[in-house]
């Protein structure tokens, strides 16, 4: 049985700024960028109100901000922050210094595009660029998702199997700024499932000194080291599932690392992330009541990116389209269509595949536009296009 | 450590033991060692002030050795000493391993 909870009317960034609350970080850098600023404004607040007792640092960029956070991570601190877009990619030899000193961040991504042109709307440019930076990444539909994945970030990142940093990220403006319901555990058990962090190494421990941040290279530790993170993030995976778990019968919402709708008998599936996953259910919805077998299946977790999960739920599929809100200029295709196809590669059956690129810059996903990529799908099916194209959804 | 799988290297390359840097052998990197005359010096002790690496060896106020584990060779030493009483010999293939 699912824990009592209150029902509130907000947004996603206030969501994410109570989960970081209810996790008690010692530790909050903070610079401002938009879609994100209203989580470090909102957590601001709280400290000003004295309802959380967190070190707020208030730093120059994002480069100083995810250095402050390291910083403190290495000192044995709870630290979280948060950022979008070009902040994002400010933060970038930082982001990889954070997961290969093995630092159990948390950070907070609106999902923006990277300029230029400057657009300060939603697509995945910023958080794809960072996916090979070790840190393990979660996406929310959702300003719920944002709350709960925030939570769930804290015990996976700092989980002793992990240690990394982890992302927990939300398209900028659908979800960070719109007014969303959702339920708010207390912070009684927020507290509770979050538990407290020791770390297992503290730089501020001087009763037992140790070295951070230190040089390999000769002698081929590096390379060691860099495979210790690569079992590291695989093994996230298992502790993300059990984590989801426990915190699904906590709260009473499912979790789970891909998330399918429509999947039982579906002949026709869009793989979806972020926001527009519920685009799509509608859409799907609609077809259904036509007779048409349209499925959904929303990954939720995409780094360590779930192969085995979608190749399952895809299997007996006839044509997959995959949308991407992001680019990868001259590959194959969007980001996440390279993951998917790569999943299908070891199957018996592969289903066909076509892959859009979507919505970037915050360009608009009507529900037609997604209506066309299962038509579209159908065709394939029918052998009117050919499997493994990409298309620009909607661009003229 | 030339025996741990990745997994055992300590987690984000941490050094959780203090003061073992010492253990680290840079000699490796010489390929001229420092040889002393101890009849031409005046023990004026300039090459243990010069030496980068504390690798000049005093014991009494006397410099009696060099600590061939770690002194890398730059010659620092043989240039700063006044009495002309360090020269810079070429190393064979004897050189401690590099770790
Ligand atoms: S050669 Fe350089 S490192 Fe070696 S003893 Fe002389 S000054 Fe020190
Ligand atoms: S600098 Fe030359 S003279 Fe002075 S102590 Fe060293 S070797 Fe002797």
């Amino acid at each position: 049985m699912a824990v009592e909870q209150k029902t509130v009317a907000t947004t996603g960034n206030i969501m994410v700024a109570e989960a970081m609350r209810q996790s008690a970080p010692d530790v909050m850098a903070a610079y401002p960028i938009t879609p994100q600023t209203t989580i470090v404004e909102e957590y601001a607040k709280y400290v000003a109100q004295g309802r959380v007792h967190t070190e707020y640092v208030t730093v120059e960029s994002e480069h100083s901000a995810m250095s402050a956070c390291i910083g403190a991570s290495a000192a044995g601190a709870r630290v979280m922050t948060a950022t979008s877009s070009q902040g994002l990619a400010y933060m970038w030899e930082q982001l990889h210094i954070a997961s290969g000193l093995r630092c159990p961040i948390v950070m907070a991504n609106a999902n923006r595009a990277l300029a230029a042109p400057i657009n300060i709307h939603c697509d995945h440019s910023d958080i794809m660029g960072a996916r090979d930076t070790g840190w393990v990444i979660y996406f929310a539909e959702t300003a719920q998702e944002a709350y709960d994945n925030t939570l769930m970030s804290v015990r996976v990142a700092e989980h002793p199997d992990v240690m990394l940093p982890v992302m927990t990220t939300l398209d900028g403006f659908i979800t960070t700024h719109t007014i969303d319901r959702a339920r708010l555990l207390s912070d009684e058990d927020a507290a509770k499932f979050v538990g407290t962090y020791t770390p297992e190494h503290a730089l501020l421990d001087t009763d037992n000194p140790t070295s951070h941040g230190n040089f390999a290279s000769l002698g081929g530790t590096y390379f060691e080291f860099k495979k210790a993170q690569r079992n590291a993030i695989d093994r996230s995976m298992e502790v993300i599932k059990n984590v989801g778990a426990e915190f699904a019968e906590l709260s009473g919402r499912p979790f789970d690392v891909v998330e399918g709708w429509g999947m039982d008998d579906a002949e026709y599936v869009i793989i979806a992330i972020g926001s527009t996953a519920g685009n799509c259910r509608h859409v799907a919805r609609e077809l259904r009541a036509k007779g048409v077998a349209a499925g959904v299946l929303k990954i939720r977790v995409f780094r360590p990116f779930p192969f085995t999960e979608v190749a399952e739920a895809i299997k007996g599929v006839k044509a997959v389209a995959v949308l991407d809100r992001s680019e990868s200029f001259g590959a194959e295709g969007g980001p996440v269509f390279l993951e998917v196809r790569s999943a299908l590669y070891d199957m018996e059956t592969r289903p066909l595949v076509i892959n859009y690129i979507y919505g970037l810059g915050g360009a608009d996903v009507k529900l037609e536009l997604i209506q066309q990529v299962y038509d579209d799908l159908v065709d394939l099916a029918d052998g009117v296009h050919e499997s493994g194209r990409l298309v620009y959804l909607g661009a003229r | 450590m030339d025996e741990w799988t990745s997994d055992e290297f300590p987690r984000g390359a941490t050094i959780p033991v203090a003061g073992n840097s010492c253990e680290y052998v840079t000699g490796g990197w010489r390929s001229e060692r420092p040889v002393r005359d101890d009849a031409k010096c005046t023990q004026c002790l300039l090459c243990w002030v010069f030496c980068p690496d504390t690798s000049v060896k005093v014991a009494d106020e006397k410099v009696y050795d060099f600590d061939y584990d770690h002194c890398k060779g730059c010659g620092i030493c043989a240039h700063e000493c006044p009495a002309d009483a360090i020269e810079m010999v070429p190393e064979g293939c004897e050189l401690p391993g590099v770790k």
